[in-house]
């Protein structure tokens, strides 16, 4: 990591810390749920964008953590302990559903997600003694650390953001280590990847289900920031637009999700004005950015800076500029 | 006995419209690896074609008709593969499926804004009679949406076996840079592939509006359904995307019957995972060698 980055790093930080005090209740609720999804986010980025698998099934994750998070802190089992079992249980049911549908992949592995979506959703439904149907649960508790409360919006941010970047951390050493290089190899070529000994399947389950994990976080933050769940919140349109994050902002790019889930959370917010119509300029802004740039808005960056090194160098490769 | 056997008339005649919508379905995918998300909306909006063109425009029903197959061949075909398909099929599956996606919510918000959020009644081709059949009650209505529907699939496999176009289509689906090489026109064969697509969606469409009455939503459960049978039958063949469609259609008119309410909707998923699971190439299908 260059001095650059890491400066800018700094300053972003600092923008989040110092962004929530000059806003409203509201806004502080919007902030809030932008860092959440965007954890959510990054954990689809590294199944599609670096184990390049296509997953449907991230707001079921987010579904099944939210719910554990609900049932477990209502009960009376302290914060820490809830929030960490719903991490390990979208693990844990990650693995079991990637174990078998990792046989077959690309497209396939997409509808498999979408069944088991649709079918969380159904569950959540249907099984009222345990998830309250279609009502949902209410007065779910926020979270209280080192005798601290964070009912107040500014001090749940501030839990948020502080698990926001821990997660953030994890990734990025995640896709340092071996382990990540072996996703990314794995995308790239996956025969050539197995013959230099990456094995595929563990590698991409572990892609798959870590990314699972990182979806329940989310899951249970949402559940102690809306304070309210039902299963319309974890629908396969919620999947969708988990998706749409990670592709908008660029898939494979570490700041892709976190730019994609800013602009999907904000454009509700700027297209309010249009009622109505919000959905259909929201639908056909996605089709116009996907024609003119399938790689997303970070993609589009890194296009323009390799032009620029190209036009300053032209004796460069594409390769070189493109380092 | 009776009941069962009305069940699995009226689940065939529902499946063969679900065998139409997958069958186009299976076509894009072979002819350009299109995964086409917007299915369902494409075998929704036709119907609201015909319904404009008698309400607003004044048309009789059959001028409507005729003008909503021209619109649907235009806009689902044509348009769909210019203005969407052929900018991004360089770039992957993956961006398609984002923008066919946001296409489908396009046309779905579309009618809900600038038509109705309604449900409307969609004039039914033919009468609901029904003929006693050994003691069980058959509507007219299913035997001639079936028989239409199979007449169709087979005046489909006729083209696509008999003639030269067909043949030509054929082979631009298994190997377009081969079948370049031997002169087939291969963009005009994708084309061909995406004008038949949109004229079986506006069939489908207009078989199936009668039953489920014309709604903006309808493309929802529509189009999962088509996946479903596409996949269950068999990704890469016409007969298994029919048999998928005429299973899809028997299983779900059984299951809503015999099967929980709450959970009959989960009957075709589970059916969908089991058989992505123990047979991915589908139960017709054959399993696509893996290129290196």
């Amino acid at each position: 990591m260059s001095k650059h980055t890491l400066a800018t790093l700094v300053a972003g930080l600092a923008i989040l810390i110092l962004l929530p005090f000059t806003q409203s209740n509201y806004g502080v609720f919007v902030l809030c749920s932008w860092l959440v999804y965007s954890i959510s986010a990054m954990g689809l980025n590294l199944t599609l964008g670096y184990a390049g698998q296509v997953s449907l099934a991230q707001a079921s994750f987010m579904g099944i953590g939210a719910y554990t998070t609900a049932l477990m802190t209502m009960a009376g089992v302290p914060w820490p302990a809830a929030m960490i079992a719903a991490m390990v249980l979208c693990f844990v049911i990650g693995f079991l559903l990637g174990y078998p549908a990792l046989r077959v992949q690309h497209h396939f592995l997409a509808f498999i997600t979408l069944a088991f979506n649709a079918l969380v959703v159904l569950m959540l439904r249907n099984e009222e003694w345990l998830t309250g149907g279609t009502y949902g649960i209410v007065g779910i508790p926020r979270p209280e650390l080192f005798g601290l409360q964070t009912q107040k919006p500014l001090a749940f941010y501030f839990f948020v953001l502080a698990l926001f970047v821990l997660m953030a951390v994890a990734l990025y050493a995640i896709i340092r280590s071996p382990w990540g290089r072996a996703f990314k190899a794995l995308r790239e070529n996956p025969i050539r990847a197995n013959s230099l000994g990456v094995d595929i399947r563990k590698t991409t389950l572990l892609a798959f289900a870590i990314g699972s994990s990182y979806g329940g976080l989310a899951g249970s933050l949402l559940a102690q920031l809306t304070q309210f769940i039902d299963p319309h919140s974890f629908g396969l349109t919620i999947s969708l637009k988990v998706l749409l994050m990670v592709i908008v902002g660029g898939a494979g790019f570490f700041f892709g999700p976190i730019l994609g889930a800013l602009l999907i959370v904000l454009a509700p917010e700027f297209l309010r004005f249009t009622e109505g119509y919000y959905l259909m300029i929201y639908a056909t802004l996605v089709i116009v950015l996907m024609v003119f740039c399938p790689t997303g808005l970070l993609g589009l960056v890194e296009r323009a800076r390799t032009a620029l090194k190209l036009r300053q160098n032209p004796n460069a490769t594409t390769w070189e500029a493109g380092r | 006995m009776n009941t069962f056997f009305q069940l699995f008339v009226s689940g065939l005649a529902t499946g063969s419209i679900y065998a139409l919508a997958a069958i186009g379905f299976t076509l894009l995918w072979q002819a350009s690896q299109t995964i086409n998300f917007a299915q369902g909306e494409f075998i929704m909006l036709p119907a609201f074609f015909v319904l404009a063109g008698t309400q607003f425009l004044g048309l009789s029903f059959p001028v409507a008709m005729a003008v909503a197959v021209v619109l649907s061949l235009l806009l689902l075909g044509l348009g769909f593969k210019r203005i969407i398909i052929d900018p991004l099929l360089p770039h992957g599956v993956l961006p398609i499926v984002i923008a066919t996606i946001a296409l489908g919510i396009l046309m779905k918000e579309g009618v809900k804004q600038f038509y109705t959020a309604e449900a409307l009644p969609f004039p039914a081709l033919f009468s609901d009679r029904t003929l006693n059949v050994l003691g069980a009650a058959i509507s007219v209505q299913d035997i001639a949406v079936l028989l239409i529907a199979l007449g169709a699939v087979a005046l489909l496999q006729l083209f696509l076996n008999g003639t030269k176009i067909g043949r030509c289509m054929q082979a631009t689906a298994q190997n377009p840079n081969v079948a370049e090489i031997l002169g087939v026109p291969v963009r005009r064969m994708i084309l061909y592939t995406f004008l038949i697509n949109a004229g079986l969606a506006f069939l489908a469409s207009i078989l199936i509006s009668p039953i489920y009455l014309a709604k903006f939503s309808n493309g929802e459960t529509l189009g999962l359904i088509a996946f479903i049978a596409a996949i269950v039958g068999g990704f890469n063949q016409i007969r298994g995307a029919l048999a998928g469609g005429l299973l899809l259609g028997v299983i779900d008119n059984l299951s809503a019957a015999y099967v929980s309410a709450p959970y009959r909707s989960a009957v075709p998923l589970i059916l969908l995972i089991i058989i992505i699971l123990v047979r991915p190439q589908g139960l017709l299908g054959k399993a696509e060698g893996r290129t290196v």
